[in-house]
């Protein structure tokens, strides 16, 4: 029998939401007072959770690593936010964005989810106006869109490169003046090392101040958790440095099913590896494909030139160059989604064509549009991404094509949840990146911030209500219960255990070493051969680590090495269970891609009879394999078909 | 590159600091400067002998960061005397070696203001700046029930300088580098992009008053007019918001 229930309410797909929000329980207002909900991470989905849900009435508690709610990583998406309003007139509506959403991610995405995504995508962005939130605007005052990846239609709204950063600080805004008002208490500062279930039931988390060391234990009625992708597991990538897949993977170990986990977005358009000190990658955002043509010299002797400096970009003919994404997508062309371009780059590198040293990138040339728009159109629209690239690699990307490759940058795969957003733990919320549900195997651009601030703002103040309904009768908790003294001793154990290790090798180093392994064998192609071997790495690396890592000073002070030794333990063995879940899935999607799995041009191919379903991991034990359960992916609206952007 | 560090040691914000001089080489003039960081960190926690008895000197140098591309607002130090190091219009984690010289000896110290105290060697607590916002940095609605979004147009020149003063990432280099440690840009920032859309500009006396008063109470100075800030803001945010700010406040004073 399955342990999958995904709670997906009756009727069809445009209705389910009304159906569910008509007949979900309700919690008065007298009541929410004496509910307390723990609300891990401070991004869009987190912020937005806690503003909400302390304007209902219930007593939040907020956490996050960093000094301030407003540095979550949400804050670096540049791009932009996408909304079915249809205020360009070109054809939008609520079921094509979700139509594009589920085709986007491959079919591997939960139709009903999608939906009702699609239909609160028009609320994000009225709310995020009457914030404040200063998106662009055409000269009439009325608001303003740009095209993504993955749509035919512009509905993609955006602040300048800062769309992130300015409907986080919105989402923030809402957050501090609950925490002025009394709703909210925040602790900042704070990493989340596990999370406290009494009689099954999520009561608590139990975190380590950063400042002090001290270990400290939270209890409330409901957990949320809201901590953001897990794309460090390969050292480097696009998120911030202290991203880590923690709250999820303890979760996890206490019962919470990990859904998909090899799902990974490795995108198109960021800044080339440049050397072996570097410690993250730089997104140049997917707008820039508007405007920007990806291309590489069609003759092998051009791209010797250009490796040897002895010509430039500029000084090879337009009938020289291969469009590549042009020629082999022309009704996409640029704008195809980011696992396309990601692997077209990579097909064209691989097959010798990299214009730098490493021969690992790629261009994104602005001559056309300069041309056609005027430098100071470009400039307006992708001025501040210009001068980020200039600052890095200290060349003029108004004169010269920017050089582009993929880096691995968002997780699609996460906690897995049930319609209300809850995982398999009771009163165990997860929203945001760090949870499975909407994007399948392949997330469209501008459609995580969407997300984020629809599970925060409208999705979870309605389900968790149904659940809180039934705990008002649950007093409010003390932390002294044996559970949260147990979860305590072990967080104490674990650290102590790291510390006494006083190996040879850093935090950082091993992390790199774990980095190497999932790219070389779970990155942008996968096959079983090396999964299987990767696997075995993995399980050296991790007694390697256990065994000689190194960390400095003490535990009562702030001690960032002890911090980074934390998640990479749990790093590495997330990426165990990500090259498992690769092994199991025999099929390409998305952004898996499989060798075994292509057509004879090499593209994806799906195998929809055997593996249209959420693979949701179930932990075993420490030395036991986790068990698959299937959720099954039922399509009722949308088609499968082959997808196509030729 | 070969480059001798003078950098601020402090265990914790009870205890003195001092500097330590450390010698770092073959520095590559693309990395970052919190890269070339990183390299010393690697290579102070590999050298160290005995991960207990240390002295500040030899355990590696913290600092804050997180998404080192110069939006999040966490990273900051001085650098040679200046906010963010010598170049203009970035943050610490954008400015990259190649703006030194082989050879260069380069100073680095915390963020130095009362309201910021130090919690170790680079890293300052500028809760200040939450509570700040905490005072009045909002537009006081709910979720839910708002009106439609091209409901009130807004002309696109004030929407665009509403986005210039929003572009502040909070990471105290203005007050750090005031020599009366006035918050001032940061509140200014706030209070002229709300000021500046209708959204906002319902509560913007009100929030001006309890957002300056709120800076006062935790002990930040006052604006002077030096322009200090608005030179070392890595986001190149313009004191013209604080003339904004200004107008507010004292509208707001005349009529209470
Ligand atoms: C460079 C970049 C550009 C992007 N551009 C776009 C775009 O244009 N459009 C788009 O739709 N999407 C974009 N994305 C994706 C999108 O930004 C993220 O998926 C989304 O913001 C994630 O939000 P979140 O709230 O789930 O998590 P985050 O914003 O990552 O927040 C995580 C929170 O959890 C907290 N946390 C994490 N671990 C712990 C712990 N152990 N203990 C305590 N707290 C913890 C953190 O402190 C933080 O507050 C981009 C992503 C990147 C990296
Ligand atoms: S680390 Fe985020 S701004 Fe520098």
């Amino acid at each position: 029998m399955t342990k999958i229930n995904s709670k997906i309410p009756n009727g069809p797909v445009s209705e389910k939401w009304l159906n569910y929000k008509a007949g979900c329980k309700l919690v008065n207002p007298s009541n929410k007072r004496k509910l307390d909900i723990i609300v891990v991470g401070t991004g869009l989905a987190g912020a937005s959770a806690a503003a909400s849900l302390s304007e209902l009435g219930y007593k939040v508690k907020a956490f996050c690593y960093q000094d301030s709610p407003r540095r979550a990583h949400s804050i670096a998406a540049q791009g932009g936010i996408n909304a079915a309003k249809n205020y360009q007139n070109d054809g939008d509506s609520v079921y094509r964005l979700f139509y594009d959403t589920v085709k986007g991610g491959d079919y591997r995405a939960r139709e009903a989810n999608v939906y009702r995504l699609a239909e609160v995508s028009n609320n994000i962005i009225d709310q995020c106006v009457a914030q404040g939130v200063p998106f662009a605007r055409d000269y009439g005052g009325l608001l303003d869109n740009r095209s993504f990846g993955g749509a035919q239609v512009s509905r993609t709204f955006y602040a300048r490169g800062q769309t992130g950063q300015q409907l986080l600080l919105g989402a923030y805004s809402a957050l501090s003046r609950q925490v002025a008002l009394g709703g909210v208490e925040l602790f900042t500062r704070r990493d989340m090392l596990d999370v406290v279930l009494v009689d099954g039931k999520a009561r608590g988390i139990i975190v380590r101040n950063l400042k002090t060391g001290e270990i400290e234990k939270h209890s409330a009625h409901a957990v949320v958790l809201a901590t953001g992708g897990y794309g460090n597991v390969f050292y480097l990538s696009t998120n911030a440095m202290g991203s880590n897949i923690s709250p999820a993977w303890q979760a996890y170990k206490k019962g919470a099913f990990f859904g998909n986990p090899c799902f990974t977005q490795i995108h198109p358009t960021c800044i080339p590896v440049h050397g072996t000190y570097q410690s993250k990658l730089t997104l140049m955002s997917e707008s820039l494909r508007n405007d920007g043509r990806i291309w590489v010299p069609k003759n092998m002797e051009a791209v010797e030139k250009i490796r040897k400096k002895e010509i430039n970009a500029q000084d090879i003919p337009e009938e020289e160059r291969d469009y590549y994404l042009e020629r082999r997508y022309p009704a996409f062309g640029n704008l195809v989604p980011r696992d396309v371009a990601s692997r077209a780059a990579k097909e064209r590198c691989d097959a010798g064509y990299g214009v730098n040293q490493e021969g690992l990138a790629v261009y994104l040339d602005f001559k056309d549009a300069i041309n056609r728009l005027g430098k100071d159109v470009v400039e307006a629209r992708y001025g501040n991404l210009f001068q980020m690239y200039e600052k890095i690699v200290d060349e003029n990307p108004y004169q010269t094509p920017m050089m582009i490759y993929p880096a691995v940058h968002y997780t699609m795969g996460g906690v897995w949840v049930d319609y209300e957003l809850m995982t398999s733990i009771p009163g165990l919320y997860c929203l945001g990146e760090a949870n499975f549900s909407d994007h399948g195997a392949n997330r469209l651009g501008a459609s995580a911030l969407m997300q984020g601030l629809a599970d925060g703002y409208f999705v979870l103040p309605y389900t968790i209500g149904n659940y809180l309904a039934s705990e008002i009768h649950t007093p409010r908790f003390k932390t002294d219960m044996p559970e949260f003294e147990k979860a305590a001793q072990d967080v104490n154990n674990r650290i102590n255990t790291l510390m006494e290790i006083k190996g040879t090798q850093t935090v950082d180093s091993l992390h790199k070493k774990l980095g190497h392994i999932m790219w070389e064998y779970c990155g942008m192609a996968r096959n079983e051969e090396g999964l299987k071997l990767g696997i075995k790495k993995i399980q050296d690396l991790k007694a390697e680590f256990w065994k000689d890592v190194k960390i400095p000073e003490t535990t009562d002070i702030f001690n960032q090495e002890l911090e980074k030794a934390n998640r990479v333990a749990d790093f590495i063995e997330l990426g165990e269970l990500m090259m498992r879940d690769a092994l199991n899935r025999k099929e390409s999607c998305g952004g898996h891609f499989r060798e075994e799995s292509q057509t004879e041009d090499g593209e994806a191919k799906r195998n929809d009879a055997d593996f249209a379903y959420v693979a949701a991991w179930e932990y075993k034990g420490e030395n036991a394999e986790p068990e698959l359960h299937k959720e099954d992916l039922k399509f009722e609206v949308v088609e499968l078909v082959t997808r196509n952007y030729k | 590159m070969n480059l001798t560090l003078k950098i601020w040691r402090q265990k914790d914000s009870k205890t003195k600091g001092n500097f330590e001089t450390y010698q770092i080489n073959d520095i590559s003039p693309d990395c970052s400067f919190l890269e070339m960081l990183d390299q010393l960190n690697e290579k102070l926690i590999s050298e160290q002998k005995d991960p207990v008895a240390f002295s500040r000197g030899d355990c590696g140098v913290s600092f804050d960061h997180d998404c080192r591309e110069g939006i999040c607002g966490m990273c900051g130090m001085f650098i040679n005397g200046r906010a963010h190091g010598p170049d203009l219009g970035v943050t610490t984690c954008q400015l990259h070696m190649r703006k030194f010289k082989d050879g260069d000896t380069i100073v680095v110290e915390p963020w130095r203001a009362k309201p910021f105290p130090i919690i170790k060697d680079l890293v300052v607590d500028r809760t200040a700046f939450d509570k700040i916002i905490q005072a009045g940095g909002y537009v006081s609605v709910n979720t839910g029930g708002v009106p439609d979004a091209n409901a009130i147009p807004v002309p696109k020149n004030r929407a665009d300088e509403a986005m210039d003063a929003a572009a502040c990432i909070g990471c105290g280099a203005c007050v750090a580098t005031c020599k009366n440690a006035s918050a001032m840009l940061f509140v200014a920032a706030k209070v002229s992009q709300l000021a500046l859309l209708p959204q906002g500009a319902v509560e913007a006396k009100e929030r001006a008053i309890k957002m300056v008063r709120k800076m006062d109470e935790l002990g930040f100075g006052n604006c002077t007019n030096t322009g200090a800030c608005e030179v070392e803001c890595p986001k190149e945010v313009s004191i013209s918001h604080i003339a904004r700010l200004n107008r507010e406040f004292f509208l707001s004073v005349l009529s209470s």
